[in-house]
């Protein structure tokens, strides 16, 4: 009876911690703050998300420089900043770091600044781009306003933090 | 040398083109013949306002009609904007406008130059439900600040993800494609209203023919090799040849890097528009204009920066035929 009840137990036990493991495993993550979770932003849209394939969809003529770089998915969003200041995140995710590194690098122009911002980053007047690990996020506002940049680079913290 | 039926053809040509015998009298002999050739060429206009931004970037949208019907004047010769509209479209049937919002909201066609067209057709005679506004899809058109209509009695604006593709391919030279049935079932002419945009995976620019892209199911397979002869060879398949017939291309704004999306960084203000019949000569002179601006950025020419858009000249040459890359073959209208 002891040797039944021992043999028992035993098998619960490792079915609680299997589950309990799959449990623990980290989620794919969602990268975007919900709205209100970074001050004065709201997300807009359903985030809308791209494999490699259908990239073209999304970014038909710039996907190619992503493919080569190895993206595996793309994740986008909108987002409005105090009701007025539209923006999109883009969240491309690569093979590897290197990928992302690729990415980041080549599209620079001189008026790049330069920002510590997940592995590296850089920011202009109406944009913020990072890389963090595997990933490549691209912040895009629709106009230029005096908070435009403060505002971009907070949003940019917040997918950072989620990342 | 001409022999003599060609040079009295060319006469004959010349004074109908100057309306009558009396004007080539009043103009000289050699100034019919200085018309002719001028008549010749290709005509694109450039109708610019440097007042169409403000300081802050905004978009004054009145200006709009303003800069179109400049353009439209220019290019027909007439003042009343219904007579210049009737030179260029049928009325009684569909004209399509074929906009481009692949890029997003940030560098799509203005919606204050779509509503603006849409306003002297109907005042040329062309009712609400026979113009067709239309792109690849709702998003697309949304970049626009469109939204989907589809009830007759209005402009109607939709995309292909509505009114779907012929089962069918057509095919010239490099490319088989199934068209959007709003091109070959609904539109009886297009009026292509592209953005100007640089294209930084090899193609270099896109404007009038590369809007074309966006008629095609699957436009994603026509990028390789800078999209050349893909560009040239979609715009020799026969509807879209026949069909397409003009552009008034919008260079209100532009990214004259890193394009074909949205880089507020490389946007810049053109305040213009460039418009013409002749989509290789648009397409040229749109070309030069970016160039212009990347050299005062300080950067390289597409060719030194590996991009050079080789598609415009292979549109011009025999075996396409689509129009002129030749400036000497282009009269260019500045206003």
């Amino acid at each position: 009876m002891f040797r039944l009840n021992w043999k028992w137990a035993v098998t619960v036990l490792m079915i609680v911690a299997a589950a309990a493991g799959a449990g623990c495993k980290k989620r794919a993550s969602d990268p975007f703050p919900a709205s209100g979770a970074v001050a004065g932003w709201d997300k807009t849209s359903d985030t809308r998300v791209f494999a490699a394939k259908d990239l073209w969809q999304y970014i038909d003529g710039d996907a190619e420089q992503y493919i080569s770089a190895g993206v595996v998915s793309t994740s986008t969003s909108d987002y409005k900043y105090q009701g007025q200041l539209e923006a999109v995140v883009d969240v491309y995710t690569m093979n590897d770091a290197a990928g992302a590194r690729k990415i980041l690098e080549t599209g620079q122009s001189k008026d790049a600044k330069s920002i510590q911002l997940g592995d590296a980053g850089v920011a202009y007047s109406q944009s913020v781009i990072f890389r963090k690990g595997p990933h490549l996020v691209r912040i895009v506002a629709y106009e230029s306003t005096p908070d435009t940049p403060q505002a971009l680079l907070a949003l940019a913290r917040g997918v950072e933090a989620k990342l | 040398m001409k022999n003599r039926r060609e040079f009295l053809k060319t006469a004959a040509t010349g004074a109908a083109l100057l309306g009558s015998s009396a004007a080539a009298d009043k103009l000289g002999f050699a100034a019919m013949l200085d018309q002719h050739a001028e008549a010749a060429k290709s005509k694109v206009v450039v109708a610019r306002d440097a007042a169409l931004h403000n300081a802050s970037g905004q978009l004054d949208e009145k200006r709009v009609l303003d800069l179109l019907d400049r353009a439209m004047a220019a290019y027909t010769g007439r003042d009343k904007q219904a007579e210049a509209w009737k030179r260029i479209v049928p009325v009684g049937k569909v004209i399509g406008l074929k906009v481009n919002g692949l890029g997003g909201k940030g560098i799509s066609t203005h919606f204050a130059l779509v509503m603006a067209i849409a306003e002297r057709l109907q005042q040329a005679g062309v009712k609400p439900g026979e113009i067709v506004v239309w792109e690849r899809d709702a998003r697309s058109l949304e970049a626009c600040g469109l939204t989907v209509n589809t009830d007759p009695s209005r402009v109607r604006v939709y995309g292909n993800d509505v009114a779907g593709y012929e089962n069918e391919p057509v095919a010239f030279g490099t490319v088989s494609v199934k068209l959007a049935k709003i091109l070959t079932r609904e539109c009886a002419m297009v009026i292509g209203l592209p953005i100007l945009k640089d294209h930084s995976l090899g193609c270099g620019v896109t404007f009038a023919m590369k809007n074309m892209y966006g008629v095609v199911e699957r436009p994603q397979d026509l990028h390789v090799g800078g999209c050349n002869p893909a560009v040239a060879d979609l715009n020799c398949i026969p509807t879209i040849r026949e069909k397409v017939r003009f552009t008034i291309g919008d260079a209100i704004s532009s990214v004259y890097d890193g394009g074909p999306s949205f880089h507020p960084e490389r946007l810049w203000y053109p305040n213009a528009l460039i418009v013409g019949e002749d989509r290789v000569a648009v397409d040229r002179t749109a070309w030069q204009m970016i160039e212009r601006k990347r050299a005062e950025a300080g950067m390289p020419t597409l060719e030194a920066a590996g991009r050079p858009p080789r598609y415009i000249a292979t549109a011009a040459d025999q075996a396409h035929n689509l129009g002129s890359n030749d400036p000497q073959r282009i009269h260019l209208m500045e206003v």
